[in-house]
């Protein structure tokens, strides 16, 4: 068991209050234990937590570039084991290195099988550019180059489905998880972590700045997001999916509701097409994780 | 032991010699060779490391990179395309000052895609902070290697070098080559010791990010540190000149110069076409010269201005091109000339492998006699 009482993502960092990103990789750091060297890909994560000469990491920590982490630390691992060496190897990268810019070394690792945990902190957007659209953004949000407008309603692309891209990599470890559930979040990474091989673990990570809600809100908007079915808590063992957060469903409006990336489906009218769109999502996350709670009748 | 072998081979086993704990390549013409020889001795144990077969060349730096800071001895090879890709991840290596080793065996970028010789692949990468060799011959690259190592590793320097020596002209050519022993390597080269590691025992940060108030530091003191390393390229050649008897302690390499009135300035295997015309040249009675460079970065510049203090007029030869400008090496060593007001004229030649024979040198001399220069040489006009 690791210690999750020691603090290995220091305070002190420059992330916005309220960061859901910071908050996962203290999390998620409280799970790996302190023999773990980190890989971050350039990003948020990486820019509030080292800015030379201070650095938010008490283990040891290196970046290279915004798509490489997962070549970085193929080659640490190679290392470590020429060398005879236990530390663990954890990747931290956020959605936009992760869904886009890193996926041809990403796929290269998975398929070598190097014993590595890639934590991808999914915030749904490139955040550290200034709110981009990612592979990982969800339909219809509102990013600076997915905007609405007159004749848009923001992302008009679907959420690229990253666990089962990895699990069909043959990875034996993949997780979902989320910053509102840190204790099944911990064990998720303390699992990924002691299994061997490449082990991938989606954290949802609500950002203030880039969705557009107060950063006291961060975690309830996190449990919204799991509560309305539009993201969806699980693991997958050997490609086989097990241990979904069941839920009594909400309505997503009271999701999309809270967040300014979704204002324009609700101002100046109600778009009731697109947010029916949005519930079929949910309904088909439902459906295909079986995640929904039946109520027995009174 | 002297053995006849291709060149590509002479470099894998000069590679093996160094004892690289974690190798990471992609194949690429006309680098392959010398991959599949290091897969091949780590598949019959002949060499104890981890070989990755990475997804591109760009991943190949990137686990270089990852293995290196780890605390690993590490070893790529790749050119051209290859190289280009990885331009991101050279600057990076050499930024977090990485002493990485890798092999270039030279090769033309497209388009029009080429896989023929020339320069400029590595020449592009002149501004990336790698320290660059030049060989002339297999022996030399083989050597080179090993001196890389040692130049890249020393506490002074940490920083990646490129071994460049030109695809197919030397990396397919079978040559005898003097393949040294491990004992005596080891001798040469100790284990790897990293300056510092990623360590869970002793956690440090690397990779941060710079603000304005600290970036101009970082690339002054990496700066200085390649400049540096002409002083232990010197020492360290000349170590290896007295254990191995070739001493590479010249960055610059003069050949009948002493009384030369025209120089000719080339890097790489045309020194060995341009040595053949010089000797024919004075037989007739021409007094003329060469001055190989081996090491380009660091720029050998008060070694060059020495070097041809006493010539007339300077010819030099540049199998890569600044589009827009000039031959890349030529405006170095009109750089470094530029007070001695001697002149420099330029020729492009040999791009995407067109032969150079000891004809065109001899062409040369009598175009840079006429003071004529700054051009490419040997266009087939009829297709312009």
């Amino acid at each position: 068991m690791v210690d999750k009482a020691i603090e290995l993502f220091d305070c002190g960092h420059r992330a916005c209050g309220g960061c859901g990103a910071a908050l996962a990789a203290r999390l998620v750091m409280k799970g790996a234990g302190k023999n773990t060297i980190v890989v971050s890909a350039t990003g948020c994560m990486e820019v509030f937590s080292t800015p030379y000469p201070e650095t938010a990491w008490k283990v040891p920590w290196i970046h290279s570039l915004f798509e490489n982490a997962s070549a970085v630390a193929s080659g640490i691992e190679a290392s470590l084991k020429m060398q005879g060496r236990e530390e663990k190897v954890v990747i931290m990268a956020g959605d936009g290195a992760t869904f886009d810019i890193g996926m041809i070394c990403i796929s290269g690792a998975f398929e070598r099988g190097h014993d590595f945990t890639y934590i991808c902190y999914d915030n749904e957007a490139y955040m550290n550019t200034g709110i981009q659209r990612s592979g990982a953004t969800p339909y219809d949000a509102s990013t600076t180059t997915s905007p609405s407008g007159s004749c848009s309603f923001g992302n008009k692309l679907p959420k690229k489905d990253m666990p089962q891209i990895l699990a069909a990599h043959g990875a034996p470890y993949v997780a979902t998880a989320s910053i509102a559930y840190p204790a099944d979040l911990m064990q998720k990474i303390e699992k990924a972590v002691r299994t061997k091989g490449p082990c991938y673990v989606q954290v949802h990570a609500p950002c203030c700045t880039g969705w557009g809600f107060e950063g006291e809100q961060t975690i309830a908007i996190a449990k919204l997001a799991i509560e309305t079915g539009l993201w969806v808590n699980y693991e997958m063992v050997d490609g086989k999916v097990s241990k979904v957060k069941k839920v009594v469903r909400k309505p997503v409006e009271e999701y999309l509701k809270t967040q300014k990336r979704f204002r324009h489906l609700f101002k100046p009218t109600r778009q009731d097409a697109e947010i029916a769109h949005i519930q079929s999502i949910a309904d088909k996350n439902a459906e295909k994780y079986g995640i929904d709670i039946k109520l027995k009748k009174e | 032991m002297m053995e006849i072998t291709e060149g590509s081979h002479a470099v894998a086993e000069a590679v093996r010699l160094c004892r690289p704990q974690v190798i990471a390549a992609y194949p690429i013409t006309p680098q392959t060779h010398i991959v599949e020889a290091l897969a091949d001795m780590v598949a019959n144990c002949k060499l104890d490391a981890d070989y990755i077969t990475v997804d591109s060349e760009f991943s190949a730096l990137s686990a270089c990179l990852g293995a290196s800071a780890a605390g690993s001895r590490t070893y790529s090879a790749t050119t051209s395309q290859g190289l280009a890709l990885m331009f991101e991840v050279c600057f990076n290596v050499a930024g977090m000052r990485l002493p990485i080793v890798m092999s270039i065996t030279n090769r033309a970028l497209g388009a029009p895609l080429s896989i023929w010789n020339d320069q400029q692949d590595s020449i592009s990468l002149r501004d990336s902070g790698w320290i660059q060799f030049y060989a002339e011959d297999n022996q030399e690259a083989t050597d080179l290697h090993i001196i890389a190592y040692r130049v890249a590793e020393d506490f002074s320097i940490l920083l990646p070098a490129f071994v460049c020596f030109d695809g197919f002209i030397l990396s397919h050519t079978y040559e005898p080559i003097d393949i040294l022993s491990q004992e005596d390597v080891d001798k040469f080269l100790p284990k790897f010791t990293p300056y510092q590691r990623l360590d869970a025992a002793d956690p440090i940060s690397f990779g941060m990010y710079a603000t304005p108030d600290y970036y101009l530091e970082f690339r002054y003191e990496t700066d200085c540190a390649l400049k540096r390393a002409k002083g232990v390229i010197q020492k360290v050649g000349k170590e290896f000149g007295t254990m191995f008897g070739r001493d590479y302690s010249a960055l610059v390499e003069g050949y009948r110069l002493d009384d030369a009135e025209t120089a000719i300035v080339a890097m790489g295997s045309i020194c060995g076409t341009v040595k053949d015309a010089i000797d024919e040249m004075r037989d007739a009675g021409k007094k003329v010269g060469l001055l190989k460079i081996r090491v380009f970065r660091p720029f050998p510049d008060d070694e060059i201005a020495q070097a041809l203090s006493k010539v007339q007029r300077v010819a030099v030869l540049d199998k890569d091109i600044s589009l827009g400008s000039k031959g890349a090496v030529a405006l170095e060593v009109r750089d470094a000339l530029y007070k001695t007001g001697i002149p420099v004229k330029g020729y492009i030649l040999g791009l995407g492998g067109r032969d150079v024979r000891k004809k065109d040198i001899k062409e040369i001399v009598s175009l840079v006699e006429k003071g004529i220069g700054d051009q490419f040489f040997g266009l087939r006009k009829e297709l312009l």
